[in-house]
């Protein structure tokens, strides 16, 4: 069968990884924001506003490199935002988040009317490692990728050495456990919240630009199709562990490349429903991730989304 | 002896504000309002266009001649109904933005109907839609209800990803087994009959307003005077009062989150039966987004509710007409945004006073950060 060859399976792999990549980027950044007691539902906006400030910038200066840290910029400023507004003022992290996502929607549409249909003077292109491309499945798959792909291999063994080795990880974790506690620890609460939210926003623009210069690159609006809030379900999913965001981004990405070649593969189902699958699964992991936690009373950071009112101790 | 001085240091300081006047809390969301609608003025000079133009032409598109009045009426029903909805949801602290999904699936109910019987007259039709659209949309929202009843999981995203599977479900229907034999390929159905069009008051305003306006009286009655309006707004305030006297929380979800789906469904099977006349692509400009900061604007108020959506009706309304001048209609969904985002830094600024103050300062030579050994007693 075509869709079994092997093939198909490195193919498909590839594309996974491929497609995965922009989720892993958002849920990973998300995942420390979470982790530092802040929920930021404003991930959409600012993967969108990552999306067109990236291409912006690497359509008129011709460097996608360029784009992409102006697009993490985009993301972090959104993401100031949210937490000045969900810090400082305390305020409904939920209203936050989604007035952000609105606004990323609506002014990322408003900034990209000029570039729609307008390809590209540069993009990110496929960068093979020399040795390791040449590995049996895993080779072309992992290492066949281009340069962004390799970065997120890189913030992800990062992100989980920081968290669950070291001294300021350590403080991340306390701080969204018991922001209490690390306050009477001596550890800076707001400031730590504060810098990971930004973090976390910074990293979603960057998902967002690795979606309109190196997956698709062109720019299309509201390209991100809800990936914002499939990443944030990722991360529940992940239990707010980096390395299980690697692995549930692929799983995600997984599913969107199967849509594609089963689509490839000229199959007569109407494509609408394909595309309904990705949210379909997604929501079916929520649901079994909701059952587990409730059977083995697991949790999430536990003062997440809760503001901290420093006088109130 | 001389007395050591506690070092001091300036920084702001956020101290709770005692009692706001009313009118001040309304002044200040106009004035956010304001800041939010210069903000995005300032955005569409800074890429090129004439703001002043492009604002007056806002204006006048949504209330400046009959015809955009109209038009604006007609998009105060579905920003209404779904603001109902989602307001309902959220004064019980359950995070319903699958509204836009709930409007889609009762789109395609009511749809289902007028297209199966198209013949039946229309006193036995157009209710008969009404209850399939409303029936769907609570179904499409009952099993997010379930999951949060249940399983504690987070609404917010569940409602919001199905948003995405029941648009694609319209598309499904509308390029698929429902499009119209005779309509070249475009991706609608066939025109409803006449029976399944809701009759009209004046132009393009249909009696979906009156039912609207209708449901938003009702709904505050229900809020305000009868048992469940009162369970339903202690669970949002305090869960604990609620569990302490007994209010039965995981059937107040079930059914709140049912009864906002259905309304949101109603709205849905409003648009294509009383305005489009079929099922198409883009029946809703994002309505079932615009409905939450509709409701959070009118602070989940349903006579308020009525102002808000009129107002958002005329931004989308508005939004239309610029589009002549080369701005996109993507810019109403900037300035929702903008919106809701001034209103809310407004409204935590009003609960908070500002103030530059000295506190003493962290002595110097005391650890930030604990080394983890405790000195001994």
């Amino acid at each position: 069968m075509e869709l079994l060859s092997y093939q198909a399976l490195v193919v498909t792999l590839a594309a996974a990884v491929s497609a995965g990549t922009p989720l892993l980027f958002a849920a990973l950044g998300e995942t420390l924001t979470e982790r530092s007691g802040i929920l930021n539902l404003g991930v959409g906006g600012m993967m969108i506003m990552g999306a067109v400030a990236g291409y912006m910038v690497a359509f008129h200066s011709g460097s996608p490199w360029l784009g992409v840290l102006v697009a993490m910029v985009a993301g972090g400023t959104l993401a100031l935002l949210h937490a000045f507004v969900s810090i400082t003022l305390r305020a409904s992290q939920i209203v936050s988040g989604l007035a952000l996502t609105i606004l990323g929607l609506g002014l990322s549409s408003f900034l990209g009317k000029p570039l729609i249909g307008r390809p590209l003077p540069a993009k990110f292109d496929t960068v093979p490692i020399p040795l390791l491309a040449d590995l049996p499945v895993v080779g072309p798959a992992l290492f066949r990728q281009d340069s962004l792909v390799y970065l997120s291999y890189v913030l992800v063994i990062a992100a989980w050495v920081f968290l669950y080795r070291t001294k300021p990880g350590l403080h991340l974790l306390a701080v969204g456990e018991n922001p209490a506690a690390a306050d009477a620890m001596g550890a800076n609460v707001f400031g730590i919240r504060y810098v990971y939210t930004v973090l976390g926003g910074m990293l979603a623009g960057l998902g967002g630009a690795y979606l309109s210069l190196a997956y698709s690159p062109v720019w299309i609006e509201e390209m991100t199709a809800g990936r914002g809030w499939i990443a944030l379900a990722l991360v529940i999913f992940s239990m707010w562990n980096p390395a299980r965001v690697l692995l549930g981004a692929y799983l995600f990405g997984a599913v969107e490349a199967l849509v594609f070649r089963i689509q490839a593969l000229g199959s007569s189902a109407s494509p609408f429903f394909l595309y309904m699958l990705p949210y379909l699964f997604t929501i079916a992991v929520l649901l079994a991730t909701s059952g587990r936690v409730l059977r083995q009373r697991l949790g999430g950071p536990a003062a997440l989304g809760v503001p901290y009112h420093r006088e109130s101790r | 002896m001389s007395v050591p001085t506690i070092p001091m240091r300036r920084t702001l300081v956020l101290e709770p504000r005692t009692g706001l006047p009313v009118w001040r809390g309304t002044a200040l969301r106009l004035a956010s309002i304001l800041v939010a609608l210069l903000a995005a003025a300032l955005i569409v000079e800074l890429t090129g266009h004439d703001a002043v133009r492009v604002f007056a032409m806002l204006w006048n598109g949504a209330f400046g001649s009959m015809f955009g009045f109209t038009e604006t009426l007609v998009r105060t029903v579905p920003l209404l109904l779904c603001g109902l909805a989602v307001a309902l949801c959220f004064r019980m602290l359950l995070w319903n933005i699958g509204a836009e999904g709930q409007f889609h699936m009762g789109a395609i109910a009511a749809s289902d109907v007028a297209l199966a019987y198209p013949d039946w007259p229309a006193w036995i039709l157009l209710p008969t839609m009404a209850l399939a659209a409303m029936v769907a949309g609570g179904l499409w929202s009952l099993g997010p209800a379930l999951a949060r009843a249940y399983l504690r999981t987070n609404e917010v995203i569940t409602t919001l990803l199905l948003n995405y599977v029941a648009i694609n479900w319209v598309l499904y229907l509308v390029y698929g087994p429902w499009k119209d034999p005779f309509g070249f390929n475009f991706p609608f159905t066939p025109e409803f009959s006449p029976n399944a069009i809701l009759p009209s008051l004046f132009g393009r305003a249909h009696i979906g307003l009156i039912i609207a306006l209708l449901i938003a009286v009702g709904m505050h009655i229900i809020l305000q005077h009868t048992r469940w309006g009162y369970e339903i707004r202690v669970v949002g305030e305090s869960a604990t009062a609620a569990r302490y006297s007994g209010i039965n929380i995981v059937g107040n979800i079930l059914l709140v989150m049912v009864v906002s789906g259905a309304l949101a469904g109603l709205a849905g099977m409003m648009e294509v039966s009383g305005l489009i006349g079929r099922l198409q692509r883009g029946i809703s400009p994002g309505y079932g987004y615009t409905a939450i900061i509709v409701a959070y604007l009118a602070r989940l108020h349903p006579l308020s509710m009525i102002i808000a959506a009129f107002l958002f009706g005329g931004l989308q309304t508005g939004a239309y007409s610029i589009q002549i001048l080369g701005v996109p209609l993507a810019t109403a969904q900037m300035i929702q945004g903008a919106i809701l985002f001034f209103v809310l830094m407004g409204e935590m600024l009003s609960l908070y006073r500002v103030r530059w103050v000295g506190v003493p300062a962290a002595a110097p030579d005391a650890p930030r950060v604990s080394t983890g050994v405790k000195p001994p007693a």
